[in-house]
């Protein structure tokens, strides 16, 4: 229980609303337990003396105190739902803002769809529990105590044969929610297995319709379905079976009210206003008390919402800006790697770099080359500091890149990254999106330069197409040149290109590098490509294997000096598949 | 009293999950509802036996739950005001067995329905499912994946409600409202009128606030839709977010939207929560004038003490199932929305349509002719024009153009995913069209660019290709595909289950999967959409070591990428704009220095010293599949 009641000291700021809505419902809950009573007094008093004055006075009374209560009750609401949105628009805040200062190292321990349902479901979920709570959760309790204590005080005989029948009910509803529990998990599961069949068929259909595999499919989903279907009958028959047994406890203890009162009434110590309250209080503690039972189940899992919710909260960004963290001047764009080590487990993890030592002057363009793996990404994933080195150190114009505040490091370095994610907005936006302040003439010259220009311009709406959400309606292609262009725009003095033409066929590709080329020329450029080709032109080429440099020179220098350079351009240039001869 | 208020949401929570306030409720209207609601009745129709079982339970338990509180009335103005013990003994052991009737017969008729339901579903979605398969390609470009999954899972858990739920519900709470309006109105008309006369009163406010709510609950709906999207985009794209410094102006957009769910949350869910309390104060205030005017009606001795009991009961009982009943209409408005969506994919022409007298196809050798062929998507936009070709039995046939140029559509016509517009396409001197199509599939062995891997085992993906392969086949199609060596290093080799479509699998591991699956397939003719997106280059050559073993013997038709395999292609075709407008031998084509050329050279423009690199490429070609070097003897 301790992470939701750290969560919900997220409530903190709202206190004075929270508890005025406590204190509402408890007044609501005096008035209401109030009412039985007065019909009593109508009947036992009011009809049985004749006593038509006291009936009218008694009957307005009961419709002006449903009115307070019912105002009361309404306010209530509305302090219980804006506390409760406050509280779920602030926790989904706090947890935004730890997840934007996540650095790479965070991302890589939490995958983006688990992010999001803490984002969404999760915090949902804390908020329907602070809501039920001020709402219901308080005035169940204060319900069911008051309702016993009348029924005590009023005929504890009686009372207390009920209390035994309302115990039953309470262990009963408890019984019923272990129970069900599971068997609604079950279903949860059942329908995500179906979900899965189904999404992969869809997805895969071409696959499935050109290995002829409909039967195959038929039956996969059939069993599935089957599955789902048996389990739904599991559990809704369960349900049906259940709710009219906890309606038939409560029919059957108004039985016991009306026959063990009416023996009372006949033996002259109870009256027929009392069983009439007797059975109104009834009523009011049995609901209550099965919503109670309900809700242990509830909170539990609000309970495990909070410390998915609170792990988030706990993370501490990888990469901070050091208190004397100053701004990086601008550049020349010498970047440097002395003696760096680096592996994404702090605590002696694989090594994914070890000794690289390499120096990149300004203007100058550096081409990695090696296997998945070898850590090529890594590497220049070190220079806007996405990770910090475990040893040694990079620097820019001799910088420690660990110096300097991060957003003024990366803000002159330019990225176009493997995955090209893009954002919803128009094409325009989204090249805008390093740098805003710039012109129409700058963005096309980006584009321009990207070979994105054409491809742009063909669209009806040009620069001001709406991309759909992560580029939905672009091809890889021409998403990796929006994003080239993006990087372009900033103007950086340090350019990175992490295999970002690979979806580009390749005549596009050399025109990219084209245009590239003058573009790079004052700019330090590091480029990590699997075509060969794409990296001929580097003033250095780098190779790397298990996270070593083991080759570095110009492309005639390595075919001289180095053999899995050699082996590499023949297999791609070379020979290659059909070899026939 | 607050009972009427609260059992309802107190039921919620456990039994439809997270009760509905952030759910959402935009409520869709079917355009022809009465229309669906036939189509829809036409499933439940096998079961008609046993759904006239659950109408009948139904009105047996509601009629048995009014009787209850007339008991009690009776109870107390017959035996207990006249103190006859005996009696009370006899009506309370009347009541116990209406109650425990009553309690038997919803039971039954709940079960009845829950599993009556359950297997209408799941005919409806067998059916879907099934006819889906049979739809073609064409259908599945125009609509998104994820709305496709909706139909199936949404729209199905919507008539899911409407039936389990609300059915029996809505017999049942119309039958109590007017079973009790009756009995009202036989015991007393002038206590009838009295307790009724806020009722009005309370439709009117429910009209009112359902329509607020509604409202409402649109624009939360929209705003919770933005700040989704806002979230989605942002935490996905995190580390370009980082990349860019962006985090300040993400958190300012979040904070827009977060803050206008907020207020919205705020608007649309107090209206929706008003209902309860509101409700609550009406029938309390009926119970008033119950207690009042029935008071006041028994001291004039026109009514009963006994009769007080009943009403109150009654009123109690009376506000519940009106409430519900807008719920319901709701549902089943979803519901009939769902099944209509649902028809229209039922309703789309499925692709095959057998041809009569079809011969089946004899062992082919794979002599493949293109003669005049023309194809159009959309009709007057060509997208492959007058394509005629001729592979000859083993070739291998590179497709080589820009993207967009037709490539794959020469391919899909050729499998039959669509259908020409002129021209015809033989195999064997047979035309296509004349074979069926899971006859003519079955003869073709794909490897597709985007690999498709389906949860299960290694072993499982691979077994694909042909579903009656034995365990050592699987292999031995491994073994041959070059994937034998990373599957066995996988913790459980093959029976390695595959996460999420084979995410565990790197890009590369997964095309030798694709391969090894198409080699147990052994088709005739081989249909390969080579990877744009480059794997390491040792994984490559692994493949391509690999395709090769594929292609011996076969036809092949090759989407080609990469100069090495194009290299080695027996006949090239470029193809522009729908046109094959060059043809010919990797050397042919390059005398010509037509396109093909371009594109060829385009590959090393800019470099500064063409003449060093060009004669190396012609020369290399003394290094041949099998010569190649050792990778072992290369690792430093």
């Amino acid at each position: 229980m301790s992470a939701l009641i750290r969560v919900l000291g997220f409530l903190k700021p709202y206190k004075r609303d929270a508890v005025l809505a406590v204190v509402l419902l408890a007044l609501v809950v005096g008035i209401d337990l109030l009412e039985p009573r007065l019909v009593q007094r109508i009947i036992d008093q009011g009809v049985a003396q004749g006593d038509m004055q006291m009936i009218l006075g008694t009957s307005i009374f009961m419709i002006v105190a449903a009115v307070i209560s019912a105002l009361l009750a309404v306010v209530n609401t509305i302090f219980s739902v804006r506390v409760a949105q406050k509280f779920a628009a602030d926790l989904r805040r706090a947890l935004y803002n730890n997840i934007q200062s996540f650095s790479y190292g965070n991302l890589d321990n939490f995958q983006t769809g688990r992010l999001l349902v803490r984002l969404t479901s999760d915090v949902n979920q804390l908020q329907m529990v602070v809501m039920m709570t001020l709402r219901m959760l308080t005035r169940a309790p204060l319900m069911v105590i008051g309702s016993i204590s009348f029924m005590l005080i009023t005929n504890a005989q009686l009372a207390t044969i009920l209390l035994i029948l309302l115990a039953l009910t309470f262990v009963f509803t408890m019984v019923f929610v272990t129970v069900a529990r599971p068997l609604f998990l079950g279903v949860q599961k059942r329908l995500e297995n179906l979900n899965q069949v189904l999404q992969e068929n869809l997805a895969g259909i071409r696959v499935v319709k050109a290995f002829v595999r409909r039967d195959y499919e038929n039956e996969r989903f059939d069993k599935a379905n089957s599955d789902l279907m048996k389990q739904s009958i599991k559990v809704g028959g369960l349900i049906s079976v259940l709710m009219p047994l906890m309606l038939l406890t409560i029919n059957l203890s108004t039985v016991v009210i009306v026959y063990l009162g009416g023996l009372q009434v006949i033996a002259g110590s109870f009256t027929v206003g009392e069983i009439m309250a007797f059975n109104s209080y009834l009523l009011s503690t049995m609901f209550p008390l099965t919503f109670l039972a309900m809700m242990a189940g509830q909170v539990s899992a609000a309970n495990a919402s909070a410390e998915r919710v609170v792990e988030i909260l706990d993370s501490n960004p990888q990469v901070q800006d050091k208190p004397d963290a100053i701004v990086l001047p601008l550049i020349k764009g010498r970047v440097a790697f002395e003696n760096v080590h680096f592996s994404y487990n702090k605590d002696g993890g694989e090594p994914v770099l070890q000794g690289i030592n390499l120096v990149a002057e300004p203007g100058q363009t550096v081409a990695l080359l090696g296997a998945t793996g070898s850590g090529k990404s890594t590497l220049v994933y070190l220079i806007p500091r996405f990770y910090d080195v475990t040893k040694g150190r990079v620097s820019i114009d001799g910088i420690d890149v660990r110096d300097v505040i991060q957003d003024s490091l990366r803000s002159q370095i330019g990225m176009s990254l493997q995955e090209s994610v893009l954002f919803s907005g128009t094409i325009r936006e989204n090249i805008k999106y390093g740098r805003h302040d710039t012109d129409d003439e700058e963005v096309i010259a980006a584009a321009k330069a990207a070979q994105a220009h054409e491809f742009i311009t063909s669209f009806p709406e040009g620069y001001n197409t709406m991309i759909g959400q992560r580029g939905a309606n672009l091809s890889g292609g021409q998403k990796q040149r929006i994003a080239i262009a993006r990087a372009l725009l900033i103007n950086p003095k340090i350019l990175i290109l992490d295999d970002s033409t690979s979806s580009v066929d390749v005549e596009t590709e050399a025109k990219i590098q084209d245009a590239l080329r003058g573009l790079m020329k004052d700019r330090t450029s590091f480029i990590i490509a699997q075509r060969i080709s794409t990296v001929l032109n580097a003033d250095k080429i780098v190779v790397l294997n298990s996270g070593r440099i083991v080759a570095e020179g110009t492309h005639s220098e390595l075919m001289r000096t180095s053999p899995l350079y050699r082996e590499i351009y023949d297999s791609q240039l070379g020979g290659g598949v059909g070899g026939k001869e | 009293m607050a009972r009427s208020s609260s059992d309802r949401e107190s039921r919620a929570p456990v039994f439809r999950g997270p009760p509905g306030p952030m759910r959402g409720r935009t409520i869709e209207k079917a355009k022809n509802p009465r229309g669906a609601l036939v189509r829809l009745l036409r499933y439940l129709s096998p079961f008609r036996l046993r759904l006239g079982i659950v109408v009948a339970l139904v009105v047996i338990s509601t009629l048995l739950s009014l009787i209850g509180p007339l008991l009690m009335g009776t109870a107390i103005d017959s035996f207990i005001a006249t103190r006859d013990a005996e009696g009370l003994l006899r009506i309370a052991l009347l009541m116990v067995a209406v109650y425990v009737l009553g309690a038997l017969a919803s039971m039954c008729s709940g079960w009845v329905m829950v599993s009556t339901a359950q297997r209408a579903l799941r005919s409806l979605r067998k059916e879907l499912f099934e006819h889906i398969q049979t739809l073609p390609l064409g259908f599945f470009d125009k609509r998104p994946t994820g709305e496709l999954m909706s139909r199936l899972t949404n729209d199905i858990d919507a008539i899911n409600i409407a039936l389990t739920q609300n059915v029996t519900q809505l017999i049942g709470s119309v039958l109590h409202s007017i079973g009790i309006l009756v009995m009202m109105f036989r015991l007393n008309l002038l206590l009838a009128l009295g307790s009724l006369a806020v009722f009005p009163v309370m439709a009117g406010l429910t009209a009112l606030i359902s329509k607020r709510t509604r409202a409402g609950f649109r624009n939360l709906q929209m705003n919770m839709g933005r700040l989704n999207a806002n979230m989605e985009e942002n935490v996905s794209g995190e580390r370009v977010v980082i990349a860019f410094g962006q985090r300040k102006a993400a958190l300012e957009s979040f904070d827009e939207i977060n803050y206008a769910v907020r207020d919205s949350a705020t608007q649309a869910i107090s209206y929706a929560l008003l209902m309860p309390p509101l409700m609550g104060i009406l029938s309390n205030v009926a119970i008033a004038v119950v207690a009042g005017l029935g008071g006041w009606l028994v001291l004039n001795g026109l009514a009963t003490i006994g009769t007080i009991a009943t009403f109150i009961t009654y009123s109690r009982q009376f506000a519940q199932p009106l409430r519900m009943i807008s719920d319901i209409y709701n549902n089943v408005q979803s519901a009939l929305a769902g099944s209509e969506r649902i028809f229209e994919v039922i309703d789309e022409k499925p692709e095959y349509q057998d041809i009569p007298d079809a011969k089946p196809l004899e062992r082919i050798k794979g002599e493949i002719v293109f003669d005049h062929v023309d194809f159009e998507y959309v009709p007057d936009i060509p997208v492959l024009r007058d394509v005629s070709f001729h592979a000859k039995p083993g070739q291998m046939i590179a497709l080589v153009g820009p993207t967009g140029a037709g490539k794959t559509t020469i391919v899909n016509v050729f499998s039959r995913f669509y259908d020409t517009k002129n021209g015809r396409i033989t195999i064997d001197g047979r035309d296509i069209s004349t074979i069926n199509k899971d006859v003519l599939r079955k003869q073709l062995g794909v490897v597709l660019q985007d690999v498709m891997l389906f949860s299960g085992t290694v072993l499982d993906n691979i077994r694909y290709g042909r579903l009656d392969a034995t365990d050592e086949e699987c292999v031995e199609a491994a073994k041959l595909a070059n994937a034998d060596a990373f599957i066995t290093r996988l913790p459980k080799g093959y029976m390695t289950e595959l996460s999420e479509r084979g995410s565990n699998l790197s890009q590369g591991q997964r095309q030798l999967l694709s391969i090894a699956r198409a080699i147990l397939a052994e088709p005739s003719i081989l249909i390969l959409d080579e990877a744009t997106s480059s794997v390491d280059t040792r994984t490559e050559k692994t493949i391509q070591d690999a395709l090769l073993r594929l292609m011996k013997g076969r036809t092949s038709f090759v989407i080609a990428h990469r100069l090495s395999t194009i290299r080695n292609a027996d006949q090239i075709l470029v193809i522009n704009e729908g046109r094959i407008i060059e043809r010919g031998t990797h050397k042919e084509l390059l005398q010509q220095k037509g396109f093909y050329h371009n594109l060829y050279m385009s590959q090393f423009k800019g470099k500064n010293n063409d003449e060093e690199i060009l004669p190396e490429l012609e020369s290399s070609d003394y290094i041949t599949g099998d010569e190649r070097p050792n990778q072992e003897k290369i690792t430093p």
